[in-house]
C-alpha cells in the first residue's frame, strides 16, 4: 500500500499537468516513471478509482468484474499498471477464471513493476506443489513469463523440478520455460542444456515438440544431443502434435545434413540404387564388395525420408511445406518429385499461404522444371488473385516454359497483357521477354508480339515493352533497324522516363543503323533536355557523345549545346559525366591518350543483359523459411549446412538395449472415472513410476522402445489400439516391459496376471476379453520386432518394414490364438481379485493409454472383416515353366535373355513381383558387366540384380530382379547394359503374375465376396471344354493363368481361388461355378476394376481352350 | 516464436494487442500501415512485411487484419496457419469473427489467445480442447453463472491434452446421436472466350458434424475412392489404414470439423455445368458498348442449378450500364465498375439473360481489355465429380446413431475471359 500512497501523491502533483495527455497511447514499459504512467490516467481517474474498490471488495463477483474491465483495457492497449497493487492481492483467488485473469494482468505488468510483483512469487511457489497437474502448470508458466531477473534462481528451480513431474503437461510447460528464462538470463545457457538434455530423452509426444523448440532457441550447435534421440524424434513424429512437428522437420533436416552424405550423385544410376542398398541385409552387402563404391544411404536417413513422409497429407500447410523442404534438402532427387502434389494442393488454400507456396515453388522450379510441369495449369493466373499473387504465378511460369509448352504459355501470356491490372501486364511483359531469351525459338515471335504491344494504348505497357524490347535486340541487334526506326518514331509519344532512356540508348549503340534518325532524335532531346528526368539526361549525353563520334558532321553544334546544358545541371551526376564525355570525344591540348581510344571506350559491343528470374539465388535460404520469404537473412537463421564428404560415425546413434526396469502405469482416464479420482490416481502412482522411470531414462533404453514405437506406429492394427488413451509419459514404462517379454517367455509368464489387468474389470466381458488379447498380442509382437531388430543394429528399419506387412497379415495364427485363450482364463482369475481401485495398466505402446472403447471399437471391426486375420499368403500352387523373351541373342549382339516368373514373394520388398532372368552368352568372347542401367525415372520401382562382371562364351547365370507393377499390366521398360552395349527391353507381366495366392477359409471368401459387389465383380458365362469339369484340371488351368490359391470349397460344382495384388494387396476372388451342360459361370471379386477383366479374358480363355 | 499479435480494422485502427514476451510498442505496426496505403486493394498487402527490428506477418479474414510480431527466424507459414486457426476459434466460439464480436467478447479472446499460445508457442489449439477450458460464451451460462457463481473457466487439465486422441473431449454424451457429413464440391475453371476450357479442376472437401456419444469409432468407405488423387486429412484419420484400404478410419472430435479435403485428379475429364455465352463489344468512336449475357446449364446431372450469382469488373471507361434482366436484380456501381446480377435458379426451359447498352465516357477510346465474368453458382444433391459415400459403420459403442451425408456441388474461382 506504500506504493499506492506514493501514485496517488504522484497523481496529485501531476494530475493537472499531463490531464491534457491523451489517455491509451502510452504502451511502452514506463516502470521507472510510474506516476507518470498513473498522471495518463488522469482523465477517467473516476472509473478507475471504482475499480480499485471493486478489486478490494470482499465479493468475488465484484472482483472478476473489474478485472474484465482491466483486461479490455489492457486489449486496447491502454496503461492499467497502477492498479497492480490492487490486482496482486487476488493471485491467491480460489475463483479460477479470476485467478486466470489476474495471471494475464501480472504477465503483462510484471516486468515494470518487479518489486510488487515478487508478493505474488510465494503463491506459485505454493500452486507449483498443487496436486492439480492444471494448477502446476500454469503456475510455471506465469511464474517463468514474469520477467523480472531477481527470481532467476527460483525459475531455475522449478524448471528443473518441473522437467521431471510426472504429468507430461507440466513437462511441456517446463520446456517452454527453458526459452524463457533463457532470454531472460543467458547464463543460464550450462543449467539449461541439462535440462533439455534431459527432456529430450523423454517419450512424450507432447514434450517432444516444446522441448526441440526450446533446443532451437537454446542451443542450436549441441547437435550432439541429438543423436541418442534421433531415432526416437523420427518414430514419434507422426503422433506428435502439428506445431511440434514443424519444428522437429526443420531441425532434424539440419542435423541430416551435417550427418548423412549427400544422395545427390552425378552418376544416376547410384542414386537409383539407394533403395536397393537400404534394402538388402547386411551380409548381402558385404558378399558384395564391389558395391562399396555406390552410395548407400545410411538407413537413418531413409528412416526420417520414410516417416515424414506421410505428413504432408497433413491439414496444416505449415506442415506440409517443411516436409517439402525437408524432402527437397535431403531426399535424392528422383524421390522429390512426391512432394509436388500437395504443395500444389496447398494453392487452394488462404491467400497467404499461397504467397509462401508460390515463393517456394518459384525456387524450385528454377532447378527442377519437371517437378511442377505436369501442374502447370495451377499456375495460370486468374483475375481475382493479389497482385503479389500474380507476379509469382508469372514467375513460376516463366520458369516453367520449354521449348513444348512455350506456345501454350504464351497465349496465356497474351490475355494476361489485356489485363486490367497494368502493374501484373508489366510484370508480363518481362515475362514474355524472359522466355524469348531463354528459348531461342520464339525470339522472333515475342519480339514481333512486344512490337504490337508498343502501340497500345496503356503507357506502362508501352513502357515496358520498350524496355524489354531494348534488352532483347541487345541479344542480336542485326537484323532489326526497322524495329529501332519504329521506336523512335513513338519516341515523342512516350512520357516514361525508363522507356525514353531505353530508347536513347538504343539509337546510341546502333546509331549506325538509323542514321538518318539519330541525330533528329538528338536534336530533339536537346530542345527538351531541361525538363527531362536525369536517367534521361544521362542517356541523351551518351546518345550526344556516340553520335558526335560517328557522325560529327551532323551533331558537332548539338553535343556541344547538350554538354553546355549537362555542365551546368543541378544533379552532380550529369555534371560529372558531362565533364567526362567532353575530356573524352572533344580533342584539346589537354586530352591525353585517352582520346584516342574514345570510340573503343564508348562503342565497345556490350554483353547482352541475362534475363533471369529474381528467385535464382533464392537456393541459398532453406526452402521454407522467413530469411527465404523476405530473400535475406533474418535473426537467428540458422544455416543449412553443406553435406559432409564423409559421413560421421553413424553408430552415435545406436543405443544401447538395457534390461528395462518393470513397472505399471495407472489406469486413467477411462470415461466411466470421475475426474476427480483421475488425478488424485495420478498423485498416487506419480511417485513410484517417477522414478523408476528416470532410472531407465538415464541408463539410455529408451532406444529400444523408441523402435518399437516406431514399427508400431506404422502397422495400423496397433495404430488404432493405440486409440486408448492413457497417459502417455507411462509408455515408455510399458514398452520397455514389452521388449523384456520377448528376452524370455519366463519372464512373461510371471507378468501375466497384471497384464491382465490391461482390461477393468467394470468394463463388458466379451468385449474386454478380446480387449486383453490383442494388446496382448501386440505387444508381444512388437516384441519380437525389437529384439531382432536391436540385433542387426542399423538394418533394424528394413525389418520392421517387411515385418509389419506380416504381422498384419498373421495377426492370429493359430499359436497366438492358444495363447490367447490361456490368457483369457487368466485374465478372468484377475478380475475376480477386484482390484478396480488402481488397476495397473500395462500398456503395449508408448503414446497409447488405457483402454478406451475406441480399441473396442477396432477390435469389433477386425471380427467383422478380419480379412487380414484369416487370409495369409501361401506359396505358389503351381509355377509355369513358360518363359519369355526379353532379348533375342540377335538383337542383343550374342546377349540372350529370357525371363520367367517364379512366382516366389519377392525378396526385396513385399510389393515387387520377383522375376527371374536367365542371361546366356552366345559369342566367342566373355561379355563383361553385365547390370541394368537407365530406367525412366518415372517408371516402376525395381529392385535391380548386382552386376555381373563376366560370362563366359556359351555359359548362362540367372539372375533375380524386383519389380513393383503397382498392380498394372504396364510393362517394365529399362536398359540391359553389357560393357559395350545398352538395350532396351522390356518385361511386359501378364496379369495373372501380379498376384501373390492367398489361403482362406470357404466362409472367409464368401463374406469378403459380399463385399466385393457392384462394380467391383465382373463375370462370364463360357462353354467349358470337355475335360475341365473335375476339379483337378480346373485348378490346373486357373493356376497356369493366374498366381492364385485354391479355397477349399464345400461343393463340387464350385470352385474358389483366392489371392491378393502384390503391389497394394487387393482381395482377388476367382469362382468358377459349373452350370448344366458344359457351362461354366466365372466370377471375379477385385477392387480392382482393372484388373478383373483382364482376368477374366485370360480365364475364359484358358478354361474354354483347353 | 510469435512476440505480439495487433488487430487492425479496415479503418487501420488498432483494436486489440496481446502480448506473449515482453511488450513490444504497437508503433511496429507503422510500417504496416505503410504498406496498407501503398497497396491497392486490402488484399494486396504483403502477409510478410521486415521491419529494422522485427517481421510483421499478417493475415487478413472477414476485413480485419491479424497482425503478428515475429522477432527471428520462424517459418512464416507456422504464423500464417496459426494466425488462420485463430480466426477459426474465434468464429467457432462467437459465431462470427466480427470486429464487434471481439470487443464484445475481449475476455473471452483474452482467455483464448493466452491458452494458445505460450511464449509465443502453439500451446491448445484444437477446439475441443479449448471449449474444456474455456467454455464458449451463451445466454444460458451467462445467466446461470450470474446466479450460481460458476465461471467460464474449466478447472481441470482437458483429458484430451494427453490423450492420444487430443481432438476429441471425453465424457460426450448426446440423447439425440447423429452424425452428418456434407462433401461440398468446388469447380474452378477458366473458359476462354470461344467457351472452351483452359483449366477446370474440382476440389472437395468433407465437413462433418458429429455429435455422438462416448468415444465411438467410425469408418467411412467410398464407393469410388480412387477418384481421390490428393487428399489431405484431419489429424483424426489414421493415414495408413487409409493408404492400405482406402477406408477413412477415425475417431471424430465433437462437432463440427473438416474431416478431409481433396483433389479429384485431372485426368477425369471435369463436366462444366454452366454455360455462359456473351457478347460485349464496344465500338470505336461511340461512347455507347453493347452487353448481353446468356446463361444456361450444361452438364447438371438433371439438378437444379440455384444461387447463380454473375460478377464482373468493367472497364474504367464505362460510366454507367443500363441492362434488362430477365430475372433476378442486378446493379452497377460506377465507381469500382463492379457489375453484379443476382440470377437466382436457372430455369432450363428459359434461360436467363441480361442484356443491354454501357455508355462510355464521351471522347475516351475504346476500352482496350474486356472484363471477365466471375460466376457462383450451387448444385444441391449431387457432387461433381461422381463421389460416393459407400457407407458408415460405428464401432466402438453400442446406441444406433442417426446417419446422414449431403452432396453439393459449388463454383469455386469460376471465370470467364471474354477476349
Amino acid at each position: 500500500m506504500l506504493s499506492m500512497s506514493t501514485n496517488n501523491l504522484s497523481y496529485n502533483d501531476q494530475g493537472g499537468s499531463d490531464s491534457a495527455v491523451e489517455v491509451g497511447q502510452e504502451t511502452t514499459p514506463t516502470s521507472s516513471n510510474a506516476g507518470a504512467g498513473f498522471g495518463l490516467f488522469s482523465t477517467n481517474f473516476k472509473k478507475n478509482d471504482d475499480l480499485k474498490e471493486m478489486l478490494e471488495s470482499n465479493k468475488d463477483s465484484l472482483k472478476l468484474d473489474a478485472m474484465k474491465r482491466i483486461i479490455a483495457l489492457i486489449a486496447k492497449g491502454k496503461n492499467a499498471s497502477e492498479l497492480f497493487p490492487a490486482v496482486v492481492k487476488n493471485v491467491a483467488s480460489k475463483n479460477i477464471e479470476l485467478k486466470k485473469l489476474v495471471y494475464v494482468y501480472l504477465v503483462r505488468y510484471a516486468e515494470e513493476q518487479q518489486d510488487l510483483a515478487l508478493l505474488s512469487i510465494s503463491t506459485f511457489q505454493r500452486a507449483l506443489k498443487d496436486p492439480n497437474q492444471l494448477i502446476r502448470a500454469s503456475a510455471l508458466r506465469v511464474l517463468s513469463s514474469i520477467r523480472v531477473p531477481i527470481i532467476v534462481p527460483i525459475m531455475m528451480l522449478a524448471i528443473k523440478e518441473a522437467a521431471s513431474d510426472m504429468s507430461p503437461y507440466v513437462r511441456k510447460t517446463s520446456a517452454h520455460a527453458i526459452q524463457k528464462l533463457y532470454s531472460l538470463d543467458p547464463d543460464q545457457k550450462e543449467h539449461l542444456i541439462e535440462v533439455i538434455d534431459k527432456l529430450l530423452k523423454d517419450k512424450s509426444t507432447l514434450v517432444a515438440g516444446s522441448v526441440v523448440m526450446a533446443f532451437e532457441e537454446v542451443c542450436p550447435d549441441r547437435i550432439d544431443l541429438i543423436h541418442k534421440n534421433y531415432r526416437k524424434l523420427c518414430n514419434l513424429l507422426v503422433d506428435v502434435e502439428e506445431w511440434g512437428q514443424v519444428v522437429i522437420i526443420t531441425m532434424l533436416t539440419r542435423y541430416a545434413r551435417t550427418q548423412f552424405t549427400s544422395p545427390w550423385k552425378e552418376d544416376g544410376l547410384f542414386d537409383e540404387n539407394s533403395e536397393t542398398a537400404f534394402y538388402e541385409s547386411d551380409e548381402k552387402k558385404t558378399k558384395n564388395g564391389d558395391e562399396k563404391k555406390s552410395y548407400m544411404m545410411d538407413p537413418d536417413h531413409r528412416l526420417l525420408l520414410r516417416n515424414t513422409k506421410p505428413l504432408l497429407q497433413s491439414r496444416n500447410t505449415a506442415v506440409v511445406v517443411s516436409v517439402a523442404q525437408l524432402y527437397w534438402h535431403l531426399a535424392p532427387k528422383h524421390e522429390v518429385g512426391v512432394i509436388t502434389k500437395s504443395l500444389v494442393r496447398l494453392l487452394r488454400s488462404h491467400r497467404e499461404v499461397q504467397y509462401v507456396v508460390l515463393q517456394n515453388i518459384a525456387t524450385m522450379s528454377i532447378q527442377r522444371k519437371g517437378m511442377f510441369e505436369p501442374y502447370m495449369k495451377s499456375f495460370y493466373v486468374r483475375s481475382t488473385d493479389a497482385t503479389h499473387i500474380k507476379s509469382l504465378k508469372l514467375e513460376i511460369l516463366t520458369s516453367l516454359a520449354n521449348e513444348a509448352n512455350i506456345s501454350t504459355i504464351l497465349r496465356e501470356f497474351q490475355t494476361y497483357v489485356k489485363s486490367q491490372d497494368k502493374q501484373f501486364a508489366a510484370g508480363t511483359i518481362q515475362a514474355i521477354g524472359r522466355c524469348a531469351t531463354n528459348i531461342s525459338e520464339v525470339t522472333d515471335t515475342c519480339l514481333q508480339g512486344l512490337v504490337l504491344l508498343l502501340s497500345n494504348r496503356d503507357e506502362t505497357v508501352v513502357a515496358e515493352s520498350v524496355v524489354v524490347i531494348k534488352k532483347l535486340l541487345q541479344t542480336q541487334p542485326t537484323q532489326h533497324s526497322d524495329i529501332i526506326k519504329h521506336m523512335a518514331k513513338l519516341f515523342d509519344n512516350i512520357a516514361v522516363p525508363m522507356a525514353r532512356a531505353s530508347i536513347l540508348w538504343l539509337m546510341g549503340e546502333y546509331c549506325e543503323r538509323v542514321p538518318q534518325i539519330a541525330p533528329d532524335v538528338l536534336r530533339k532531346m536537346a530542345k527538351s533536355f531541361t525538363s527531362e528526368e536525369d536517367i534521361v539526361k544521362l542517356q541523351t549525353v551518351n546518345l550526344a557523345a556516340k553520335l558526335y563520334l560517328t557522325n560529327s558532321k551532323q551533331t558537332k553544334l548539338l553535343t556541344q549545346y547538350i554538354l553546355n546544358l549537362g555542365k551546368y545541371d543541378q544533379n552532380y551526376d550529369i555534371r560529372d559525366r558531362t565533364r567526362f564525355i567532353r575530356q573524352l570525344i572533344v580533342p584539346n591540348e589537354k586530352s591525353g591518350a585517352l582520346g584516342k581510344y574514345a570510340r573503343r571506350i564508348l562503342l565497345a559491343p556490350k554483353p547482352a543483359p541475362v534475363l533471369e528470374s529474381t528467385y535464382k539465388d533464392r537456393d541459398r535460404y532453406q526452402l521454407g523459411t522467413l530469411s527465404h520469404t523476405i530473400n535475406t537473412k533474418a535473426s537467428g537463421y540458422l544455416e543449412l549446412s553443406d553435406w559432409p564428404a564423409v559421413a560421421p560415425d553413424q553408430s552415435v546413434r545406436n543405443v544401447e538395449v538395457i534390461e528395462p526396469v518393470k513397472e505399471w502405469a495407472p489406469s486413467l482416464g477411462k470415461t466411466g472415472k470421475s475426474k476427480l479420482s483421475k488425478s488424485s490416481d495420478d498423485k498416487f502412482y506419480s511417485d513410484s513410476g517417477e522414478e523408476k522411470e528416470k532410472g531407465s531414462g538415464s541408463s539410455s533404453s529408451e532406444d529400444s522402445s523408441s523402435e518399437e514405437s516406431s514399427s508400431e506406429a506404422e502397422s495400423d492394427e496397433e495404430k488404432s489400439s493405440s486409440q486408448s488413451s492413457e497417459e502417455s509419459d507411462k509408455s515408455s514404462s510399458q514398452s520397455e516391459k514389452s521388449s523384456s517379454e520377448s528376452d524370455s517367455e519366463q519372464k512373461k509368464t510371471t507378468k501375466k496376471p497384471p497384464q491382465k489387468k490391461t482390461v477393468k474389470p467394470t468394463a463388458k466381458d466379451s468385449d474386454s476379453d478380446e480387449n486383453g488379447n490383442v494388446a496382448k498380442e501386440t505387444s508381444s509382437s512388437s516384441a519380437e520386432e525389437t529384439s531382432s531388430g536391436s540385433e542387426s543394429g542399423s538394418d533394424a528399419d528394413s525389418h520392421s518394414g517387411t515385418e509389419r506387412k506380416k504381422k498384419t497379415k498373421s495377426k492370429a495364427k493359430p499359436k497366438m490364438e492358444v495363447k490367447s485363450t490361456k490368457e483369457v482364463s487368466l485374465l478372468k482369475e484377475v478380475s475376480l481379485l477386484d482390484l478396480d481401485d488402481f488397476t495397473p495398466t500395462p500398456v503395449t505402446r508408448p503414446k497409447m493409454s488405457v483402454l478406451s472403447p475406441s480399441l473396442l471399437g477396432d477390435l469389433e471391426g477386425l471380427s467383422l472383416s478380419n480379412i487380414s486375420s484369416t487370409i495369409q499368403v501361401s506359396g505358389p500352387a503351381f509355377v509355369p515353366e513358360k518363359s519369355h523373351d526379353l532379348l533375342h541373342r540377335m538383337t542383343g549382339k550374342g546377349l540372350s535373355a529370357q525371363y520367367q516368373f517364379p512366382r516366389q514373394p519377392c525378396l526385396y520388398q513385399p510389393t515387387m513381383v520377383s522375376v527371374q532372368i536367365s542371361l546366356t552368352n552366345t559369342t566367342d568372347h566373355p561379355l563383361e558387366q553385365i547390370h541394368i542401367g537407365d530406367r525412366d525415372p518415372t517408371g516402376l520401382d525395381m529392385h535391380c540384380f548386382n552386376a555381373i562382371e563376366c560370362l563366359l562364351p556359351e555359359a548362362s547365370v540367372t539372375v533375380s530382379l524386383g519389380v513393383d507393377f503397382n498392380d498394372s499390366t504396364q510393362a517394365a521398360n529399362f536398359q540391359l547394359c553389357t560393357k559395350e552395349d545398352q538395350f532396351s527391353v522390356s518385361i511386359q507381366p501378364a496379369v495373372g503374375e501380379l498376384f501373390l495366392p492367398a489361403t482362406m477359409t470357404e466362409q472367409d471368401f464368401r463374406k469378403e465376396q459380399g463385399k466385393l459387389l457392384g462394380m467391383n465383380e465382373s463375370s462370364a458365362t463360357i462353354t467349358m471344354a470337355a475335360e475341365n469339369t473335375t476339379r483337378q484340371p480346373i485348378s490346373r488351368q486357373v493356376a497356369t493363368v493366374a498366381n492364385l490359391g485354391v479355397v477349399p470349397s464345400g461343393q463340387d460344382n464350385i470352385h474358389r481361388f483366392a489371392g491378393k495384388t502384390a503391389s497394394s494387396g487387393a482381395l482377388v476372388l476367382v469362382t468358377v461355378e459349373l452350370r448344366e451342360l458344359s457351362a461354366a459361370l466365372i466370377t471375379i471379386n477385385t477392387e480392382k476394376s482393372v484388373m478383373g477383366p483382364m482376368l477374366l479374358r485370360d480365364l475364359k480363355r484358358a478354361l474354354a481352350r483347353a | 516464436m510469435i512476440h505480439s499479435l495487433f488487430l487492425v480494422n479496415s479503418s487501420g485502427d488498432i483494436f486489440l494487442e496481446k502480448h506473449w514476451k515482453s511488450v513490444v510498442s504497437r508503433s511496429v505496426c507503422d510500417y504496416f500501415f505503410e504498406a496498407q496505403e501503398r497497396a491497392s486493394e486490402p488484399e494486396n498487402v504483403p502477409p510478410v512485411i521486415p521491419t529494422p527490428h522485427h517481421y510483421l506477418i499478417s493475415v487478413l479474414r472477414h476485413r480485419i487484419y491479424f497482425v503478428a510480431v515475429i522477432q527471428s527466424e520462424v517459418p512464416p507459414l507456422f504464423v500464417i496457419e496459426f494466425l488462420h486457426r485463430v480466426v477459426d476459434t474465434f468464429q467457432d466460439y462467437f459465431g462470427v469473427c466480427t470486429e464487434a464480436a471481439i470487443k464484445d467478447n475481449v475476455v473471452v479472446v483474452y482467455e483464448l489467445l493466452e491458452e494458445m499460445l505460450d511464449n509465443g508457442f502453439p500451446l491448445a489449439t484444437e477446439s475441443n480442447i479449448l471449449k474444456e477450458l474455456i467454455k464458449p460464451p451463451t445466454i444460458l451460462r451467462t445467466v446461470v453463472n450470474t446466479i450460481t457463481g460458476s465461471t467460464n473457466v474449466g478447472e481441470q487439465l482437458p483429458t484430451g491434452q494427453l490423450s492420444v486422441v487430443p481432438w476429441r473431449r471425453t465424457g460426450v454424451k448426446y440423447t439425440n446421436n447423429e452424425a452428418y457429413f456434407d462433401v461440398v464440391e468446388e469447380i474452378d475453371a477458366i473458359i476462354d472466350k470461344s467457351g472452351s476450357t483452359i483449366t477446370a479442376e474440382i476440389q472437395g472437401v468433407i465437413d462433418a458434424c458429429v455429435k455422438l456419444t462416448g468415444m465411438p469409432d467410425l469408418t467411412l468407405s467410398f464407393m469410388n475412392p480412387r477418384l481421390l488423387d490428393d487428399v489431405s486429412f484431419h489429424p483424426c484419420v489414421r493415414f495408413k489404414r487409409w493408404e492400405a484400404e482406402r477406408i477413412l478410419s477415425f475417431i471424430p472430435p465433437d462437432g463440427n470439423f473438416r474431416l478431409l479435403s481433396y483433389h479429384v485428379s485431372s485426368q477425369n475429364l471435369v463436366a462444366i455445368p454452366v454455360y455462359v455465352k456473351h457478347n460485349i463489344t464496344f465500338r470505336e468512336g461511340s461512347s455507347q458498348g453493347r452487353f448481353e449475357l446468356t446463361l444456361g446449364p450444361k452438364q447438371t446431372m438433371g439438378k437444379g442449378v440455384e444461387a447463380v450469382l454473375v460478377s464482373s469488373q468493367l472497364p474504367r471507361g464505362v460510366l454507367n450500364t443500363n441492362l434488362n434482366p430477365t430475372q433476378g436484380t442486378y446493379t452497377f456501381d460506377p465507381v469500382t465498375k463492379l457489375l453484379s446480377w443476382d440470377v437466382g435458379k436457372i430455369n432450363p426451359q428459359k434461360l436467363p439473360s441480361l442484356k443491354g447498352s454501357m455508355s462510355l465516357q464521351a471522347g475516351a477510346s475504346k476500352p482496350d481489355e474486356n472484363p471477365t465474368i466471375n460466376i457462383q453458382f450451387k448444385i444441391q444433391q449431387s457432387a461433381l465429380s461422381g463421389l460416393k459415400v459407400n457407407r458408415l459403420d460405428m464401432y466402438g459403442e453400442k446406441y444406433k446413431p442417426f446417419k446422414g451425408i449431403k452432396y453439393m456441388t459449388k463454383a469455386g474461382k469460376f471465370q470467364i475471359a471474354t477476349r
